[in-house]
């Protein structure tokens, strides 16, 4: 069995699954019985300044589903915790007494001065908590403050709420980033010239989730009104896995401990942000979404995942990835896919005849000697991947590398070596060789 | 055999055992139901079910609606090419036609509840009687049609979409033929053969004259007279005999007349019924009575065919449904002779099997059946002698092309009473819609 003990900024927890700054981290009542289903910690909902914010009084979240009302995006307009400082200290303080073995980080969002964080910063250490989360992701209410994302979009402003936090702590600090900006590496390069321990990302994405078709108003709304929120879940796992991948691989931000979150449901999930580039991991809607017993399947998931990898423990799965993400232009144009279809799978939709003869290549065949027959018609074949996409049967459509002989789209023969764009003919700004 | 009186009698169930067994056969789906099964669906191209459709209703398109939670546009999808597809989502035997196609069943062994998707989403259209089409601008061409059945029915509503003036000629007192007055009660509830008579006609420009005896009040040649076009949508007014001794003895009945009378009863626990029931015949005629006869409280219900369960007319899930409610099949035994002498008392069958050249022939051993009732469900005939002696047949039924035209001039024709008919209201209702289509055509050149 592989050892799912995690190690993050030498916080060491069972597991590498933390719940995530948000309502289910935001009562002692709700981080007991996470620990007793098994998670591994808990970054605290965030704490702010006393008195405490408000919260509305009507609906703060809302889902995009599917048709059997699975919930695939979730959008919530909750603001930090609504609960005195003091009440959220001391139940830190108890649970961290109760549950040595378990991660304890405390969120932190605080207005942009120093002397507020040299206040508050070591009140909230004094708790035991291990780490410290700095918020600066939350995209609704608190960024109109100037707080949230309001910091996280300006990495100046990352920097220097970082050095101060820094300044005032003795735990690890850790930088939550918002993915509201076009390139994520400058904000994260911030943190770290701050003094930043590890970012963590993604918090939510801007988002109104749709109209009341009745009203013809947006959707929730508070007395008639809404608000754009946050928006995380399943959906959002790509744009967090971009931005994730994109942190591991640059040359300025690749030595960053980076705590993954968005959208992780499954054990795969997590899998796909350890392997590009996140030394633990974060979940909050799947829980809101399921409950707390989740956490079975993400730990036993990954570690048989381990175990059928031969890998003894997570550190093992960290990065492996992601030498394998790079920049468009230095993708090989000399490799050529087909696809095929097994035809013992096919089940004959024709799914992928026509969205390949409507929108792509018309690669694939509707009919041969007049039977309802769907073949791969190589000459036209671009290897777009299309088909295996639309494809309901799992495995059905397969893509296969051309290693040899002639491409028969294109008449040419198939080249062994290399050649990306940095140096194609068609590419005015080639490199001369 | 003693010749002890006949045990019939009405109420051996309470009336509310009798209303909980001719409720709906399959309720319909909940909105959460329908979306669940409709996400089943992969939105096939040129899709199997479409094909398999007698109607073509654009099936992928109709359950994609329901997704989207248009149901009225998916209603429109469905009734566009079929009418009647309110009844033919109870009706149909769509586990051998679109179900039989739909692709989940390759890896699943499960298709997409396509009948039921249907009819969740025309059901509020029949409820609410939403308008979902309007005439053409009126062609002053008049039109008869014969026969109120679904055939009939369909033809008259497609040409009244075109623009035309039907004069619709029925011979009972209500519309619907075996809509209303054959298929099985638990199959349509609710009076819904009626309600979607109604929404049919509310299209405007069909005139109804009812109690009309083609053949006796009006003929093909008066017809033909004083229209533009006649569409023949008559049924098979006869029922085969079994062709034995004592026929007419009392107690041997015709499945049909026993259904229409128990369709058109409200309260069917007063309906008499045998204690021991034989049925011989193998198509859904035979199960519908059989089943039925069961769900009125008779004890005993055999069903006796003379060919194999694959030769029956009933699908398999119709045996299988026969068979769940307690109903024998007996295959391979063929009539011979009624006993009795003032009311059958049992009926007798010889074994059959196919001999080398496949002809059926008998093996030389009997079955005897003691019964109170026979039901004869072998099948009906054309009533040739309403027809134009000049009209060509073949097998007696009623001779059409490709458009459902027959070979009299201004004639059409279809449902059961022509070669194609098979017994299934969606191809009655595509006949009638082709037969329209054609009849337009010829009226506008």
């Amino acid at each position: 069995m592989a050892d799912l003990t995690s190690e993050f900024l030498g916080i060491i927890s069972p597991n590498p699954f933390w719940l995530a700054s948000a309502p289910p981290t935001d009562k002692a009542y709700n981080v007991n019985r996470a620990f007793e289903a098994g998670w591994g910690g808990v970054v605290w909902k965030t704490l702010g300044e006393d008195p405490p914010i408000v919260n509305v009084n009507g609906p703060r979240y809302s889902a995009l589903h599917s048709n059997e009302r699975r919930v695939i995006g979730f959008n919530n307009i909750e603001l930090i915790t609504d609960r005195p400082l003091q009440t959220n200290l001391d139940e830190i303080r108890q649970i961290k007494r109760d549950w040595p073995d378990r991660a304890v980080v405390a969120s932190i969002m605080l207005p942009m001065n120093e002397q507020t964080w040299a206040k508050y910063v070591p009140m909230i250490e004094d708790t035991g908590a291990d780490a410290f989360e700095l918020n600066f992701g939350c995209p609704h209410g608190m960024s109109e403050r100037g707080m949230g994302a309001a910091v996280g979009q300006v990495p100046e402003y990352i920097q220097m709420a970082t050095e101060w936090c820094k300044k005032a702590a003795s735990v690890p600090v850790i930088v939550k980033l918002t993915p509201n900006v076009t390139n994520i590496v400058p904000p994260a390069k911030a943190a770290k010239d701050g003094g930043a321990d590890a970012v963590s990302l993604i918090n939510t994405v801007n988002s109104i989730m749709r109209v009341n078709y009745d009203t013809l108003t947006m959707y929730p709304t508070t007395d008639g009104m809404g608000t754009h929120g946050g928006y995380c879940g399943e959906a959002v796992k790509p744009i967090a896995l971009n931005m994730v991948a994109e942190i591991a691989r640059n040359a300025d931000t690749a030595d960053v401990t980076i705590s993954g979150i968005g959208g992780i449901t499954n054990w795969r999930d997590a899998v796909d942000f350890l392997a590009l580039g996140a030394d633990n991991v974060q979940v909050c809607t799947a829980a809101m979404v399921y409950g707390f017993k989740i956490i079975d399947d993400l730990t036993d998931g990954l570690s048989t995942f381990l175990d059928d990898k031969g890998m003894a423990r997570v550190a093992d799965l960290v990065g492996k990835a992601v030498p394998s993400v790079t920049d468009w232009q230095y993708l090989n144009l000399n490799h050529v896919e087909k696809a095929i279809i097994n035809q013992d799978l096919c089940i004959k939709c024709g799914r992928c005849h026509i969205v390949c003869e409507d929108t792509s290549h018309q690669a694939i065949t509707q009919t041969v000697n007049g039977e309802r027959h769907f073949a791969v018609i190589d000459d036209e074949c671009v290897g777009c991947n299309l088909c295996v996409s639309v494809c309901p049967v799992d495995s059905c459509i397969t893509m296969h590398p051309v290693t040899t002989g002639i491409d028969a789209r294109t008449g040419k023969a198939i080249a062994t070596e290399k050649a990306n764009w940095t140096t194609h003919p068609n590419n005015p700004m080639r490199k001369q060789g | 055999m003693t010749n002890k009186a006949a045990d019939i009698k009405a109420g051996r169930l309470s009336k509310q055992e009798v209303e909980r067994n001719f409720g709906d056969l399959h309720p319909p789906l909940s909105r959460s139901e329908a979306l669940i099964a409709a996400d089943r669906c992969y939105f096939c191209y040129d899709a199997p079910c479409t094909t398999a459709c007698p109607t073509g209703i654009d099936i992928p398109v109709f359950i994609q609606k329901i997704r989207s939670d248009n149901i009225r546009g998916s209603a429109h999808t469905i009734l566009k090419e079929n009418i009647m597809g309110g009844m033919c989502a109870r009706v149909c035997p769509t586990e051998v036609l679109c179900e039989e196609a739909c692709v989940r069943n390759t890896h699943e062994d499960k298709p997409v509840d396509i009948g039921l998707l249907q009819r969740y989403a025309t059901d509020p259209i029949f409820k609410h009687r939403t308008p979902l089409f309007s005439r053409a601008e009126t062609t002053g061409k008049r039109i008869a049609v014969v026969g109120g059945g679904p055939a009939g029915l369909s033809c008259a509503h497609r040409l009244a979409l075109l623009g035309h003036d039907i004069v619709l000629f029925n011979r009972d007192e209500k519309l619907g033929g075996l809509n209303e007055y054959g298929i099985a009660a638990y199959k349509t509830v609710d009076n819904f053969a009626q309600a979607e008579i109604d929404y049919i006609l509310s299209i405007g420009g069909i005139e109804v004259r009812k109690n009309v005896s083609f053949g006796n009040d009006i003929s093909v040649d008066q017809l033909r007279d004083e229209f533009d076009a006649v569409f023949l949508g008559i049924g098979l007014g006869s029922v085969n005999e079994l062709r034995i001794d004592n026929e007419s003895l009392p107690g041997v009945l015709n499945a049909i007349d026993y259904i229409a009378k128990l369709r058109q009863e409200s309260d069917k626990s007063t309906l008499p019924v045998g204690n021991k029931v034989v049925v011989v015949g193998g198509g859904m005629t035979a199960i519908d009575i059989a089943v039925q006869s069961k769900r009125l409280g008779a004890e005993r219900v055999d069903i006796v065919y003379r060919r194999g369960p694959e030769q029956m007319g009933a699908s398999h899930y119709e045996q299988n449904l026969a068979l769940t409610d307690g109903v024998t099949i007996h295959h391979w035994a063929q009539p011979t002779k009624l006993h009795g002498d003032e009311h059958v008392t049992a009926i007798e069958f010889q074994r059959t099997e196919l001999d080398r050249a496949g002809k059926l022939t008998t093996i030389g051993e009997s079955l005897l059946l003691e019964a109170d009732v026979v039901f004869k469900a072998i099948g009906q005939t054309l009533d040739a002698n309403s027809i134009a002696a000049d009209l060509k047949t073949e097998r007696g039924k009623i001779s059409v092309d490709d458009e459902q035209k027959t070979s009299l001039d201004k004639v059409w024709a279809g449902g059961d009473c022509v070669v194609s008919g098979d017994d299934l209201t969606v191809s009655a209702v595509q006949h009638g819609k082709v037969a329209a289509i054609a009849i337009d055509r010829g009226l506008r050149s």
